[in-house]
This record gives C-alpha cells, structure tokens and sequence, in this order.
C-alpha cells in the first residue's frame, strides 16, 4: 500500500537526488554556490509554507527566525570560539529559533488574518531593531564574520574557503536539505498535517471536533521558525558574513514572494520558487538595477493572473493536456 | 531642554499623524493594508523636491504652495492609477493577497522612483531655510517645524470636518461600518473606493512632501514612515480619528524622550509597545472591530 | 446523563435564554421544537462549549462542564452536527471523517507516520461513509458535495466523534425528501447501538413522531413543555405556538 502510494513522487524524489549530487561534475563552482543559497532558502520556504499553504496563516516576519538561526552561528563564533564547529552551530541555529519563534508565536497565534500578518511583521521589526542597535553584543549594523568551522571534528586543511564551498560543503547542503524536506513532507502528511488543514478550512469545526486551534497554530509555528533556523545557519556559511539586514521585513517578503513564485499550492512549489529566485536575482542584478522592479511587477502578475506560480502553472498545463477522464 | 524635547516631540507626532492618516483611512474605508503607503510617501517627497528645485527663485509661500499641491496631486494621481488598475481586481480575493500586491507595488514603486528622479539624494532644504527660527524660552527652534505641526492641525480638521460635514465623508464613514449596508443603500461603491485610495495617497504624499525641506529625499526614504505609521494606526486603533492623533502624541512624545535618554532604545520600545498593545487590544485605544 | 439547571443567556439586552432546565438519559431521543429564533440554536451552542451560559449550570454524567472549553467537551463525549455546514472544504470527504478519529482517539499530534498508515482509522472510516452513503465520495473534496450530501457528511463527522451525548440541529433539513428517512434511519440505528443519548432540533413533524420518544418545546426563552410526544402535541400553549410557525 504505501510503496504504491509513494512510487511515482519517490522515483522523482530520487532522481532529483542524483541530478543535485551529480551538478558538480557539470555546473562550475560559482553555480554550485547559487545553488548552496537556493537550497537553503528552499529549507526556509518549505517552513514558510507549513504556515501558509497548510495552516492558512500569512507570515511577513519569517526572517526574525531566519536571523535567529545565523545569529545564533555567528554570536557562537564570537562568545564560544572554542566550541564552535558545524554540529554545534547549527544544534545552536536550530535551538535559538526554535525558543524565539516559541515566545513570539505565542504571541501570534492568538491572532488570524491580517492581525497575524502584521503581528509577525512587528515581532520581525522588533528583533531587526534589537539586532541593529546592540552593536556591542551583535555587531550592529556590521554585522558578524563567519569562518568555516570544524566538522565533527574534521577540519579541512590547507581548503581556502572558496574551495570549501564548492566542495564538501554543496553536499552537506544537499544532505541537510533532503532531510529538511523529506522531515517537512512526513509532517504535511502525517495526521497532524491533516488536522492543521483542518484548522485552515473551518476554525469553528476544529474545535468542535475537539481541536485546541491556538494550540495547532503554535505548533506549526514553532516547526515554522525552526526550519528557518536552519536555513539561516545553513546559509550564514555560505554567505559568511551575517547582518541585520536578514531581519529585515523586506527580506521576509521576499521569502513569501519565492513561495509564491514557485507556488505555494503544491508541496515542492517553495523549492522550486527558492532556485528560481535565487536565479532570477543573479540575472535581475547583472543586468538591470532595477532589481525591485523586477520583483515588484512579477509579483503583481502572479498575483493577479498566476497565483498557483510555477508549479500550479505546470500542474494547469498537465490538468489539461491529459485526456479527460469520467 | 525638557521643553525642547517636548516641542520635538510633538512634531514628530504631527508628522506621525500625517504619515498615518492615508494608512488609516484606506485601512478603515477600504480593510487594505497597504504596504506601498510608504512608497506613496516617497513620491510625495521626491516631486516636492524636484518642484522646490525648480522654484528655487520664487517667493516662500509659492515655491511651498506649488511644491506641496504639486506632491499632493501627483500621489493622488498615482493612488488613482494603482486602485484603477490593479487594486479593483483584489476585493474579491483573500486578505493575504492584498497584502501581498501592495508589497509588489512598493517594490515597483521604489525603483520607478529611482528611475524617474536618479539614484541620488535631493535636497530642498529652502523653504527651511527661509523661515528662519525663533527664540522659544531661550532655545532656539526652527520655524518650521512649527510651520509642520499647524499643517497636521489643519489636516486633521480637514479630515474631521470631511468626515463628519460633507456627503462624502459621510458616506466613507458607512462604508467603513458596514460596507453590505452601504451597498444595500445604493452608495456608489466604486467611485467612493477610488475616493478613499486617493485620499489615502494624497495624504501620503502631503507627509513626504513636507518632510523633503528637513531630510533629503533619499531612495527608501519611505520605508521607516511607513513603519512607524503602521505603529501609529496599530496603537490608536484602525479607522480612529481620534486614535491616530493619540497614537501619534504617544509614538512620538515616547520617541524624542527616549532618544534623548536611551537613545538605543528608540525603536525597539516603540515595536514592544506596538505589540504589547496588539496583543492586549487588537483594534488599538479607539479602534472598533 | 446530560443536566441543564437554571440556564440563562442573554445577547446584549436580548434575554435569549430566560430559564432552561432538562435532563436527557442514556438511549432517549430527544426532539427540541419551537419557532424560528426561540433559542434553539443557542441552547445548542451552550451545551457544546461555543458559548458560555450567563447562569445556570451544565452537567454531563454528573461532571460540571458549564464554563468547560469546547475541546474538553468533545473529549468527555459531546458532539454536534451544525445547521449551516461546516465542513473542511478542502480536504476530502474522507479526510474530514477520518480527522474526528484522530481527534478523538488522541492521534492527531502524530506526526511521523503518514495518515494513510493508520489502517485502522482509515477502515473506520470508510465504514462510517458507507453507513452513511457517501462512500462513493471517498476522495472527492467536501466542497465539491451537493448541499444535501454536504449535510449527511456533517451528521456523519458528529457520528465518528463517538459520543455518548449527540446534538443534532436540524440535521435533515437541506436533504432531499426522499432521503431524510434514510438519513435518519442510519442516525437512529447507530444511535440505538451505541445507547446514545441524543437532543435533535426538527421542524419535519413526521421525522419528530417517528424517531423520537420525548418532545421539548422552546418559546421565547423558556421551555414550554416536556415530554412524551403524544402530550405535548395536545397542549394548547404549544399549538399555538408552533403553529404560528410558517413551516
């Protein structure tokens, strides 16, 4: 029963695989970075839409946990030098947002709609100018370096960090990523999945069938903010250097406008709409400055005639290509 | 100094309240968020800019009245265009997707407006210049920021006698309490929408264009305002006349205070309050809903 | 089983519910009648845990549950239907039944396994559709159902609750005629099985004759009269009231 169920998305699942794990043979080291940064946000998006396409709640302050997760990297560096490898990093990236996005969903879930939205948005703020101000606890503004650190021990010598990326490194990102998805995909169809799309379609039901609603919400929150976490950690080795910047709430519109574009509708929109976005500000910013432009008009389009994005475009293409069945 | 902490606090609160009041009004008549206010305002700005450069010559009260007319109608002009084009086609969608199309106009507008007036900063500082400063109990403070706080005065007045003495007004107000009832009484639905949008825009634009002669217009200049505006209508509640301009007094008797002791502080205080009182008491101190 | 003494609520200065007191045992089925905007609805809710009473005192197996949050309720053994479907739109008629299984058998915090692996809950389920007829709509959208079928799936999620105290508003009315003694055939049956006690909101006097054993009248906030069907219907108050009714 389940392998039936599970055959035609595990074989793609599993040739996505591969075609990850074989692109250095094929791309060049620069890409391969591109994709380090597309994968990490995949992570984030993938968090994002827990909250947005299965739970029915906008977040526009994602980038509070985010930069909760590469702070907690960086100020790893910075106050425990002695302890700071690859598995403590991100055991900190994933614990520090977990609390964070505990303690201000708390505070956001009581909320649906537009009071959720701009509550996340404050909450995001509201870190983002914590984090700007304590320059002599966070660096401000200047934000924190981040080296490569050990692995488990490993360091990798004589690697100059150019190197390191495009080496070792893109296949731990790969590796953390499959996890992260593949955790994210047992969740959306496990029975709590279930019951937090019910919390999305009929509040009231909800609870009259015996579900504590806030409770569900925080939950999904929390799982939420952790994956973003991670992103944040994974990411700050890949971009070495973290600001505030990332707490921004422009960034975290960003994130909702890469879930979108990939298509939130279906479970790996926020992957594909991660790549794409990464790509499509390399070439937004290489060939125009009028990255924000580009953003800007996409997103109107896609939410005037495309809400499904990508991949509910390709999925309306299939829908309708296919001979229709009684 | 006491006193000029105050005094710089009340006219950060009258800017607060001129920023807010587009945010309000669209919030209230029409439910929308509208995250391009701040984008709005920096339209305002920048075509206040551009015209003061051009009247470099003219008198004070000319170059001021062609200047500020000149953002108002170019911000109403655009709020008109967006609500025409793009925003009509929203109502019937979810409250997410608002959200998220007038992110997208913010972002088209920003670089629009990098397109049109340059990547660089734009000063206009004559019309603060020109008025000069007095002597307030032995400090001296700069006209014009009282010159700002007699315009937030006389735009709240305008608002209030709008709302309270014209049809229009009238009929926003109906729209704003129970918008099926206000369709059901045969309001024109649609004009009064696009009103409400211009409105909102035009006052946006007022903000900035008053706000160029202090601070140049810079790219992202509307990106705190539009911020800070959002704590305003947050803390005096949606659709709140009188919340807005009590919202305003808080936010920026709180800012100058605090800047001036705890200067670190500023916006972080300013964020916990905004979401203390959300979660205390969503719809804000007069907030309805 | 289930005790309401000295119930009151009011809306604003709408007195709604001016005093409410009755009792419904284990295996008795009630019918609660009387005309539109008598309290009906409201006395539902109030027993259910949407709303709370501004006095009086609800009691389930002699357990206070007056100001108890609605999840606990469930938990203890209440369970509704709604007049006006609620239903989880988006997810499949399948999902919407299977989820009152979770809920109620304290799985719907698992998050490992994928949903589909809980064979015993899904065989449930689908029994439960197929006693209800709707087995065919298995893995179409809830949303997707006519009125009707979107009704006897409403009944039907309040059934997979397993209650021992089942609240059941007007649950044929938007069902085709020629179904509603079907529908409520398969509700009494199950019903009579499990010996649960049941209080059923109804206009259809027929439906009310032949299911129920016990008859309440609600009028103006207060119960007019309670009990056997072949009384109540006798007395005058009544009959004025409820045929002033245009039904």
């Amino acid at each position: 029963m389940k392998k039936y169920i599970l055959n035609p998305r595990a074989a793609c699942y599993a040739v996505a695989l591969i075609v990850l794990l074989a692109l250095p043979q094929f791309i060049t080291p620069y890409h391969l970075t591109l994709m380090e940064t597309g994968l990490s946000l995949a992570i984030m998006g993938l968090g994002v839409n827990l909250l947005l396409r299965y739970t029915g709640l906008l977040s526009f302050g994602h980038g509070a946990y985010f930069a909760a997760g590469a702070y907690a990297v960086g100020l790893l560096y910075m106050y425990l030098p002695d302890h700071f490898s690859f598995e403590n990093a991100i055991l900190a990236a994933l614990l520090v947002s977990a609390a964070i996005s505990a303690l201000f969903g708390l505070v956001c879930v009581r909320h649906t709609r537009v009071f959720f939205s701009i509550l996340t948005l404050a909450l995001c703020m509201l870190l983002f100018a914590v984090l700007e101000k304590a320059y002599h606890y966070t660096g401000g503004s200047d934000g924190i370096r981040v080296p490569i650190p050990l692995f488990f021990g490993y360091e990798f010598e004589g690697m100059r960090r150019f190197q390191f990326l495009c080496g070792p490194y893109y296949y731990i990102v790969v590796g953390i990523f499959a996890a992260a998805s593949l955790t994210m995909l047992a969740i959306v169809n496990s029975p709590f999945g279930k019951i937090l799309q019910a919390t999305r379609d009929n509040e009231l039901r909800a609870e009259m069938i015996g579900i504590r609603v806030k409770r569900y919400r925080l939950y999904a929150f929390i799982i939420s903010g952790t994956f973003s976490g991670l992103s944040g950690g994974v990411w700050s080795f890949v971009n070495g250097h973290i600001t505030p910047e990332i707490c921004n709430w422009v960034f975290s519109g960003e994130v909702v406008y890469m879930v979108l574009l990939g298509g939130f509708m279906i479970f790996e929109g926020p992957i594909v709409g991660a790549v794409a976005f990464t790509y499509l500000r390399l070439y937004a910013v290489a060939t125009t400055q009028y990255w924000m432009l580009i953003i800007g008009a996409t997103l109107i389009f896609l939410v005037l005639a495309l809400p499904g994005g990508i991949t509910g475009g390709i999925q309306s293409l299939i829908n309708r290509l296919k001979p229709k069945n009684a | 100094m006491g006193l000029i902490y105050a005094l710089n606090g009340l006219y950060f609160a009258a800017f607060l309240f001129l920023t807010s009041l587009g945010l309000n009004i669209i919030l209230g008549v029409m439910g929308i968020l509208n995250l391009a206010h701040g984008s709005l305002y920096a339209v305002g700005g920048f075509v206040a800019a551009y015209l003061i450069g051009l009247m470099a010559q003219s008198s004070l009260p000319v170059m001021m009245l062609v200047a500020v007319l000149g953002a108002v109608a170019v911000a109403g002009v655009v709020g008109f265009v967006l609500e025409t084009t793009l925003l009509k086609h929203m109502y019937r969608r979810a409250l997410e997707y608002q959200l998220l199309i007038t992110f997208g106009i913010l972002m088209l507008i920003e670089d629009l407006i990098k397109l049109i007036f340059g990547g660089e900063s734009r000063y206009a500082s004559a019309p603060f210049d020109a008025m000069g400063s007095i002597d307030i109990m032995g400090h001296i403070y700069s006209v014009y920021f009282l010159f700002v706080m007699t315009c937030a005065l006389a735009a709240g007045l305008f608002i209030w006698w709008l709302m309270v003495r014209t049809r229009l007004g009238i009929m926003l107000r109906a729209i704003e309490m129970d918008r099926e009832m206000a369709q059901a009484m045969g309001i024109p639905m649609r004009s009064l929408t696009i009103a409400a949008f211009m409105l909102g825009s035009a006052f946006a634009g007022l903000a900035g264009a008053l706000v160029v002669p202090t601070t140049p217009a810079v790219l992202g200049m509307g990106m705190d305002p539009l911020i800070m505006a959002f704590i305003v209508v947050v803390i005096g509640g949606l659709g709140s006349l009188k919340g807005a301009f009590l919202g305003a007094l808080i936010v920026g008797l709180t800012r100058s205070f605090t800047i001036a002791y705890f200067a670190e502080l500023e916006m972080p205080l300013l964020f916990l309050i905004a979401v203390v009182i959300l979660v205390i008491r969503p719809e804000g101190l007069f907030g309805q809903k | 089983m289930l005790q309401v003494q000295n119930v009151q609520k009011s809306f604003g200065q709408f007195m709604v519910i001016s005093e409410a007191s009755f009792s419904v045992e284990k295996n008795e089925v009630v019918a609660l009648l009387g005309p539109n905007g008598a309290g009906k609805t409201t006395l539902v809710n109030l027993i259910s845990g949407h709303l709370r009473p501004d006095s009086g005192k609800i009691l389930l197996d002699d357990r206070d549950i007056t100001t108890a949050p609605a999840h606990v309720r469930i938990a203890l053994g209440i369970a509704r239907n709604f007049q006006i479907t609620q239903l989880f739109e988006e997810l499949s008629v399948l999902d919407n039944v299977r989820n009152c299984l979770f809920s109620i058998e304290g799985r719907s915090g698992r998050f490992f396994k994928p949903a589909g692996a809980y064979r015993k809950m899904k065989e449930e389920a689908v029994n439960i559709l197929e006693t209800f007829n709707l087995a065919q709509f298995s893995s179409e959208l809830a949303g997707a159902l006519s009125e009707g079928d979107k009704k006897i799936l409403d009944t039907a999620m309040a059934f997979a609750l397993k209650a021992k105290f089942l609240l059941l508003d007007e649950p044929t009315s938007g069902v085709a005629t020629s179904d509603k003694f079907k529908v409520m055939d398969t509700i009494v049956s199950a019903i009579q099985k499990q010996g649960t006690a049941t209080l059923i909101i109804e206009h259809d006097m027929d439906i009310v004759a032949e299911y129920t054993d016990r008859v309440m009248v609600l009028a103006e906030g207060r119960i007019l009269a309670d009990g056997a069907s072949s009384e109540v219907m006798e007395n005058k108050e009544v009959k004025e009231t409820l045929f002033g009714v245009s039904d």
